[in-house]
């Protein structure tokens, strides 16, 4: 290709009051977004600065191994038992236990739904649908763990063997508590898809069911584990009302009925009964800073399957 | 021209109580190319998709009238929509191929209408390729997603998925309008082509076009058939004033 070089180009612009007055508003509006945007990365990074400075007190003022903190399945911080013990390994479990059981409960409802609003009934599945999640989505965590303790415990009480708490009872909660997350995500994508995609299929002779199976659903995948991740996350993080119906005993469960803890209500529980600057207290913000980095894990998982998405 | 298997008799379409296609009785011959022109919004395209019932997706849609297809009334609740898809063909403006190989593609169809062996498949795949004018340019890849094709093959590969089943009739909603200049002349060669074994209805906004490649013309005008005709015809010596005025640019 020839590169037509015209010289330096010669601009002589007229500053009118108008351009100046345009020019006073660009950059005031230019310099409002960048402070918008410097304040957040600036609050982002102080505290991911300040829980990692406490979170990795721990292990290098306080001297308790990193290998112990992780894979040790004794929580004894203030030496009941004799020597004080860091061992968050059961409430490392607590919480993948709860959260990828709740995605596996949530996520074939959640697939289901959307579809029944942008595929099978898109007319009033959308209408009725639509409200009754955003609904679910903004009832307070608090009142999903009140419905939890007084519903969901009695009744794994009766059905199963245990006192009814457990990560059974945490996952069903949080289930519903990411249902929300996981439609809202899988039936924009499912709409956003280009009708043709459907009615290529639909022309070529496949039935509807054929079509949601074959071709939409393989489409959307990627949207949909997407979905999936941001609902996992969202259970990872949820502390209250894991809280009130999982029991918080700091063991590895025997049995999905049996009291467990999960990093998140561990921290809430103890969180008012520590001193400042002791071994326990910076013990809970280096939980907090694997719960912090595993969300960094979650956003990352997100981030490559949109990549994948896109080719 | 005589009545042949395939046409429309006194055929409206409604959309709850707008009727975008108005009492429209038209023949297709077999082996040739119809050519439905006329301006934006004027039910062509609804009139075309009611032929292989897309409109039956969108739920206000109804049906007045016949259309016949090999001595079968399509609408009838006796007919198989799924049969009745197979000997129709659809290829829509955008490049719409599934998320899936080339060869995943093409044989989409097939595997639906009961073809399993994989012997069969191939053979399929490669004949449709080939009417396409498609298979020597994928012919090393057809594991590959369909997705890294140019529009250009996008295009020929939806029409090449469309003919996989076998179709009698294609019907072609401006097919060649999202393409580019080379592409889309590949696109009408192609058709010029096809019309050898099947029935074409192509639905274009562009004049030139339907004047190279289609045997007949339909003009379409607020949802009323004003005048068809040869194509020939239709292009030097139109009956209606307003044929007149819309193909030679003046109105539309």
């Amino acid at each position: 290709m020839k590169v037509i070089d015209e010289g330096p180009v010669q601009v002589q612009p007229a500053r009118s009051a108008r351009w100046k007055k345009h020019h006073a508003e660009d950059l005031a509006g230019r310099s409002y977004t960048f402070i918008c945007v410097a304040l957040l990365i600036v609050i982002i990074i102080s505290i991911i600065y300040f829980v990692a400075s406490k979170g990795l007190a721990t292990f290098f003022r306080d001297g308790v191994s990193l290998g112990d903190f992780l894979f040790g399945t004794t929580w004894d911080p203030e030496g009941n038992q004799g020597e004080p013990q860091y061992g968050v390994l059961p409430f490392i479990f607590g919480s993948f236990a709860t959260s990828l059981l709740a995605a596996l409960i949530a996520s074939p409802l959640s697939i289901c739904a959307s579809l029944f609003m942008t595929e099978i009934v898109p007319g009033w599945g959308k209408k009725l649908l639509q409200p009754v999640i955003e609904l679910l989505a903004g009832i307070p965590s608090v009142v999903y763990g009140f419905i939890g303790l007084t519903v969901v415990v009695p009744f794994m009480r009766n059905v199963f063997p245990g006192q009814g708490i457990g990560i059974a009872a945490g996952a069903l909660v949080l289930s519903v508590m990411i249902l929300p997350t996981i439609t809202s995500v899988a039936s924009d994508a499912l709409s956003s898809l280009p009708r043709g995609l459907k009615e290529s299929s639909f022309a070529l002779g496949a039935t509807r069911w054929q079509t949601i199976s074959r071709v939409i659903l393989p489409t959307v995948l990627p949207s949909i584990l997407t979905g999936v991740v941001l609902g996992m996350a969202r259970a990872f993080g949820e502390a209250l009302a894991v809280q009130m119906v999982i029991g918080n005993a700091p063991h590895i469960p025997r049995s999905l009925f049996e009291s467990a803890s999960t990093l998140t209500s561990v921290i809430t529980l103890d969180m008012g009964n520590t001193v400042s600057g002791s071994v326990h207290s910076n013990a809970l913000w280096s939980m907090a800073l694997a719960l912090m980095f595993m969300t960094f894990i979650f956003v990352l998982i997100v981030r490559l399957l949109e990549r994948r998405h896109r080719i | 021209m005589q009545t042949t298997s395939f046409r429309t008799e006194h055929l409206s379409v409604f959309y709850g109580q707008y009727e975008a296609v108005k009492n429209i009785s038209l023949n297709f011959p077999e082996q040739s190319v119809t050519a439905l022109i006329g301006p934006s919004g004027c039910g062509k395209s609804t009139f075309l998709r009611s032929l292989n019932r897309m409109n039956d997706e969108i739920s206000q849609a109804k049906i007045k009238g016949r259309i016949w297809i090999e001595g079968e009334d399509i609408n009838d609740p006796s007919t198989d929509v799924i049969q009745l898809r197979q000997k129709i063909g659809m290829v829509w403006q955008k490049p719409n191929p599934f998320y899936k190989s080339i060869y995943e593609n093409i044989a989409f169809g097939p595997k639906y209408h009961g073809v399993k062996q994989k012997k069969q498949l191939d053979e399929i795949v490669e004949s449709s390729l080939r009417k396409a004018a498609l298979w020597d340019e994928v012919k090393d890849r057809l594991k590959q997603s369909a997705l890294s094709l140019s529009g250009g093959q996008q295009q020929r590969l939806c029409i090449a998925r469309a003919l996989s089943v076998k179709p009698r009739i294609l019907l072609l909603d401006e097919p060649a309008s999202a393409l580019d200049p080379v592409s889309s002349s590949k696109v009408e060669e192609l058709i010029v082509e096809l019309k050898k074994e099947l029935s074409i209805v192509i639905v274009t906004h562009n004049m030139q076009q339907a004047a190279r490649i289609s045997d007949y013309t339909a003009y379409f005008y607020l949802g009323t058939l004003m005048e068809h005709n040869e194509t020939e015809i239709i292009f030097t010596n139109p009956e209606n004033a307003m044929t007149q005025e819309y193909i030679s640019g003046r109105f539309g």
